[in-house]
């Protein structure tokens, strides 16, 4: 078993700050939009770009909520891994109207997102919806979605595995390519 | 570790573990949301066929279990004993075993024979739910009751629950009391010493035949109704006199020195366990007992479907 380091230290802010601008060119100040970060793992991430993006703009109005996807999931039932355990959902806002922007952390198969979509508009119907993930695993797509903000993009083979690690649940911040 | 629900089926309380409950709570509080939002249903179940099967009359369990499957998409198929083929003396494996031959995948059961469920799940493959058996156990209705104490009082550990009313034919008391003693809550039970089984207190619960004397010592009183249906023998003189020794009215409730939780499983009858006044009152939790009981019956279903 070996592993590559993609992500490391402050490569880590300097991604998310690189991102936090890109929101703000499409986003302006942020009043008719929302930042949603889903479930479990894709919150760790979503709560920094939140919170970079906050000091950056100087903006308390932007919204942030994250979403559960465990009951959208087409693989229940179906899973031979772990049962599917739902984790907190908290959207404090309507999503009807809204530019919505999805984050996780890492995008492969698009399953999560299709899933993510679907629990979405049961809470209404967004103006739009963006997809923001932190890797990108290229070639490696069920369904047809892409990102719109990218922090790394990075080829890898389908028995690979893309670990994210962060200082909230772990010691460091760490992003790497584990191939059996 | 990864979290789990241990068991294949909800036969009673009796057999979960402290996680599993907990595990069932923290999947109701997801359901809760859901119930609440505009679009009240998730696709979960929507490849799951589940048959409500009652041999006994219920209004509320089985709205509520019928309400938790459509939520879950589930496809669900009804049927109660008076009006099928058991009054043609069709035995119980016979009609589940002919049920599920039509592909069902769970189901949903309420028998007046205490343990008919067990039996049940000897001899079927699908996931059994206990939605009430004679005077055993009703897990749900046990499941919700220790919900709602957890979301009106915060936890249910340390909070002492009085168990009031006719303790001998209530599968709400002996599901209750496993539950609340799982999640470390101290229990009393209360009522008529013809009413209380004679060996109650080896679960370990406090026996109390003063109502007054349980009032004053619980956080949460759990009024039970009194089972005609199930009392082959005279228990008590009569109503009037049960109601005026052990029904909860607004005088003695006002008399406490504190604010109790009043909590009721249903049907209420009005006038003899409890009053309109105290049912209808700020202290009563027995309308969020029931929103309550569609998010925990979604979670187990929720959670029985999902295992590997």
């Amino acid at each position: 078993m070996s592993s590559k380091i993609i992500l490391e230290k402050q490569q880590f802010s300097i991604t998310i700050d690189r991102l936090c601008y890109e929101l703000i060119e499409r986003h302006d100040n942020f009043s008719n939009s929302a930042l949603i970060g889903l479930q479990p793992r894709g919150t760790y991430f979503s709560q920094r770009v939140f919170k970079r993006l906050v000091e950056i703009t100087s903006n308390k109005n932007i919204l942030y909520g994250e979403l559960d996807i465990a009951f959208y999931r087409d693989d229940f039932r179906r899973t031979q891994d772990d049962q599917i355990i739902p984790s907190k959902l908290d959207i404090n806002f309507t999503v009807e109207n809204k530019r919505i922007v999805l984050i996780d952390d890492v995008l492969f198969t698009g399953r999560t997102i299709r899933a993510a979509l679907d629990a979405l508009t049961d809470f209404g119907r967004p103006a739009k919806v963006e997809l923001m993930v932190l890797i990108d695993r290229r070639f490696g797509r069920d369904l047809p979605i892409q990102p719109d903000y990218t922090g790394i993009a990075v080829d890898t083979r389908a028995n690979d595995k893309v670990k994210v690690e962060w200082k909230e649940n772990s010691k460091q911040d760490l992003a790497l390519i584990v191939t059996n | 570790m990864k979290k789990s629900f241990s068991q294949k089926h909800l036969l009673g309380i009796k057999d979960l573990s402290r996680d599993d409950i907990e595990l069932v709570f923290e999947t109701a509080d997801n359901f809760k949301t859901v119930i609440n939002r505009p679009i009240k249903k998730v696709p979960s179940l929507r490849d799951v066929t589940v048959a409500n099967i009652f041999f006994e009359n219920s209004t509320r369990t089985k709205i509520s279990f019928e309400l938790a499957q459509k939520r879950l998409s589930a496809d669900v198929v009804n049927f109660s004993a008076s009006a099928s083929s058991v009054s043609k003396g069709e035995t119980l494996i016979d009609t589940v075993k002919n049920i599920l031959s039509m592909k069902v995948d769970m189901v949903v059961m309420r028998h007046p024979s205490p343990g008919a469920c067990v039996f049940l799940s000897k001899h079927i493959d699908a996931s059994i739910i206990n939605a009430g058996d004679g005077t055993n156990e009703h897990p749900t209705q046990a499941l919700l009751d220790a919900y709602s104490i957890r979301e009106k009082l915060g936890s249910v550990k340390g909070k002492k629950v009085a168990i009031i009313g006719d303790i001998m034919h209530s599968r709400v008391a002996l599901s209750n009391i496993y539950c609340l003693q799982k999640l470390g809550a101290e229990v009393m039970v209360c009522g008529p010493t013809t009413l209380i089984p004679k060996h109650i207190g080896t679960l370990g619960v406090k026996v109390e035949s003063d109502l007054i004397k349980a009032l004053n010592w619980c956080d949460v009183a759990n009024m039970l109704r009194i089972q005609l249906e199930r009392q082959d023998i005279k228990y008590f003189p009569s109503l009037r006199e049960y109601s005026m020794l052990y029904g909860l009215n607004k005088e003695r409730l006002d008399s406490l020195k504190k604010d109790i939780v009043v909590m009721h499983p249903g049907p209420i009858n009005r006038g003899v366990e409890i009053t309109s006044d105290v049912a209808d009152s700020i202290h009563s939790i027995i309308l969020d007992q029931v929103e309550n009981g569609v998010a925990i019956r979604m979670a187990v279903m929720f959670l029985l479907a999902g295992r590997n």
